[in-house]
């Protein structure tokens, strides 16, 4: 039999029954909408944390000098400097895996700026640094390596610092702030980037050459790197191997035997990066699993009421089974029947889904990302369902005796 | 087309049902051959076994052991989808209770077995427009069963068991629904066809009814009692009779 003329037959039986076709697909409406909006609320979550972590800077490690032990309580990494500037210049010149290596030391100053004054971090630190962190300088340009040589003293601003020091609209390229009680000229002002992962602002910072840092603000250039190394590997798939190469690196240069703990430690950003990832992916799974057991129950619904309408349409494939019809014609009009039912609840289901996941970013300024691939999966999962669920009632309805059907009252 | 013997062979069949382990012999050995164009009336009280004999004939049933052959074909071998095609093909349905499909328009409800055909929507609609004009409803192809009189939804029922052009009408108690009026006129419809070469095969209980066909087969007991040819009475002339003013023109 002609599958458009099967499809006209489904589709007028549908529409036949309006409310009870309605009701019979809530389910799948309900599981596809619920499936839509999870995965596009999971997906936009996800985004936000890789946004977060790309814009501390990729395929990152951070290497940070070892941990004191004062009266046999450890200070933790970072509180006794064990890193020295030839360390940071062995890290570049000899892990094949490493792109560039920027040294960053951290010191609170108050900046000002005529009658203004505004107090933030200032780093100490090379040019790389800029784009090991993918931060490029917005008006005017990053210091140069021949400022870090002379110990220049240059500034690059943070929007922050600027919006505070000179007004969101001003231009500072040219002009001088005083950090402490020196004059800096600002060469550049760093694009906004925003807020970390965890609320910091990044914008709120100020970068000088490492060398002026160490004369003017450290007061004196020692053997020792008191700040952490910024490592940059060749590209994601290395990161991995970089952190084992530099951490053998700087074993051997600090003599450790096997053994002997590091002095130093090392993280990775996009490790860090993919925990939380998972956790993001864990959740949206868990949720999505959730209303696809929901598709599950409605596939039910449908082969309940597909079941009601064999019975009550017994006598309709008796007199169709009389003048021709094949089992097989009688079979493709109850499985296509069901899958018109499931399709188009599939279908609301998308529309839906995708309404309410717009509504909830816009409401709850939730972050969200519809997604093409999960929209043709749970379509055509609950056109599965409708064919699975859909397939007893329809196989019922081909096996009838034509006379005891022609029969049924 | 049909063996020397008849378009309709019916040899020695039996037809025995299994209720747990009581066997019922509904026939017990029935033979019967019907020619084209024949009106053959088949009756009985009921538990005869004239409807299982029925249901054999339009390969709806297949008899437990003996030979049917229709068209030449034999059919106590068939599976469900070579019956379901012979039923198509050969023959055609009318049932007491017209059994149209409901909220469907008689045109639809004509063109159905020209849909198991296969045939081209275009084509059906021009078939089943002239079926319903030869049974004089030509004016009335969009109205839906429960627009039309019980007379008006038998002729649409009779429509759709000629549209696909059938050697055999089988007709199981046609007029049990029918005033005594449209009766005859759905008689004369069958006379009709019989003009046609197209046979006839008619269940019922009326001797009124029997009156019109050209024989009369009479089942007891599952078998067949008695089987005589007659001259039937003129089913036109009846409604002549019936109604001189009013009578419904046929052409």
């Amino acid at each position: 039999m002609n599958p458009l003329v099967t499809l006209r037959i489904a589709f007028r039986a549908v529409l036949r029954n309006k409310m009870r076709s309605f009701l019979t697909t809530l389910g799948i409406i309900i599981g596809v909408a619920a499936v839509i909006a999870m995965m596009a609320i999971g997906a936009g979550a996800k985004a936000q944390v890789e946004a977060a972590f790309s814009a501390m800077g990729t395929n990152l490690l951070i290497v940070l000098p070892g941990s004191t032990t004062a009266g046999g309580s450890f200070g933790g990494f970072g509180t006794m400097p064990t890193l020295t500037w030839d360390d940071l210049a062995a890290i570049r010149n000899e892990v094949p895996t490493v792109k560039g290596a920027a040294p960053s030391m951290r010191s609170n100053q108050s900046l000002v700026s005529g009658e203004l004054n505004w107090t933030t971090g200032v780093t100490g630190t090379t040019p790389e640094y800029f784009e090991i962190r993918s931060w490029p300088v917005g008006q005017g340009a990053a210091f140069t390596q021949s400022d870090v040589d002379t110990g220049s003293k240059v500034v690059v601003l943070g929007q922050t610092v600027v919006d505070r020091l000179f007004g969101a609209t001003a231009n500072p390229v040219g002009q001088t702030v005083r950090v402490g009680n020196t004059p800096f000229v600002v060469v550049g002002v760093a694009a906004r980037k925003g807020q970390s992962a965890t609320g910091q602002d990044y914008d709120d910072a100020a970068f000088i050459p490492v060398t002026t840092f160490a004369q003017r603000i450290q007061g004196g250039l020692g053997k020792f790197l008191t700040g952490q190394i910024f490592v940059q590997a060749t590209s994601s798939g290395t990161t991995g191997r970089a952190l084992e190469e530099v951490r053998a690196l700087l074993r051997d240069r600090h003599r450790l035997a096997p053994g002997v703990d590091d002095d130093f430690s090392i993280r990775n950003l996009s490790e860090i990066a993919g925990a939380q990832q998972q956790g993001t992916e864990t959740m949206t799974t868990l949720l999505a699993s959730v209303a696809a057991v929901s598709l599950l129950v409605g596939g039910i619904g449908i082969m309940n009421i597909m079941l009601v309408s064999v019975t009550e349409r017994t006598r309709e494939i008796g007199i169709r089974m009389a003048i021709g019809a094949k089992p097989r014609s009688i079979l493709a009009q109850f499985l296509i029947e069901a899958l018109v039912l499931s399709l188009a609840g599939g279908l609301i289901g998308v529309a839906l889904g995708v309404s309410v996941a717009t509504w909830l970013a816009g409401r709850f300024k939730w972050p969200m990302q519809i997604q093409v691939d999960v929209i043709t999966v749970s379509v055509g999962f609950s056109a599965l369902v409708g064919v699975v669920f859909g397939l007893y009632p329809a196989r019922k309805a081909s096996r009838l005796d034509p006379i005891d059907a022609l029969r049924y009252e | 087309m049909a063996p020397e013997g008849g378009l309709v062979v019916v040899e020695d069949v039996h037809k025995v049902y299994k209720t747990g382990d009581v066997e019922v012999h509904a026939l017990g050995g029935v033979s019967l051959r019907v020619d084209p164009g024949e009106f053959v009336a088949i009756m009985g009280s009921s538990g005869s076994g004239k409807s299982t004999l029925m249901n054999i004939l339009g390969c709806l049933d297949r008899p437990t052991s003996g030979r049917y052959l229709l068209a030449g074909r034999e059919v106590s071998r068939m599976d469900r989808d070579e019956l379901a095609s012979i039923r198509n093909e050969v023959l055609g349905f009318v049932f007491q209770s017209f059994n149209l499909l409901a909220r469907t328009s008689a045109l639809e409800n004509v063109e159905l077995p020209l849909v198991y055909r296969g045939i081209s929507s275009k084509v059906r609609a021009k078939r089943a427009a002239q079926a319903l004009e030869r049974v004089g409803l030509g004016q009335r192809l969009e109205h839906t069963p429960a627009q039309l009189s019980g007379g008006q939804q038998q002729r649409v029922a009779i429509a759709r068991a000629l549209v696909g052009d059938p050697k055999v009408i089988l007709a199981d108690e046609p007029t049990g629904n029918l005033d005594s009026k449209t009766s005859i006129e759905v008689m004369a419809l069958f006379q009709e066809l019989g003009e046609q070469d197209i046979t006839v095969i008619l269940v019922t209980h009326e001797p009124d009814i029997a009156d019109f066909a050209s024989r009369v087969v009479i089942v007891k007991d599952g078998l067949i009692q008695k089987d005589v040819r007659q001259a039937p009475k003129d089913a036109r002339a009846a409604l002549r009779a019936l109604a001189p003013i009013t009578t419904e023109a046929h052409p």
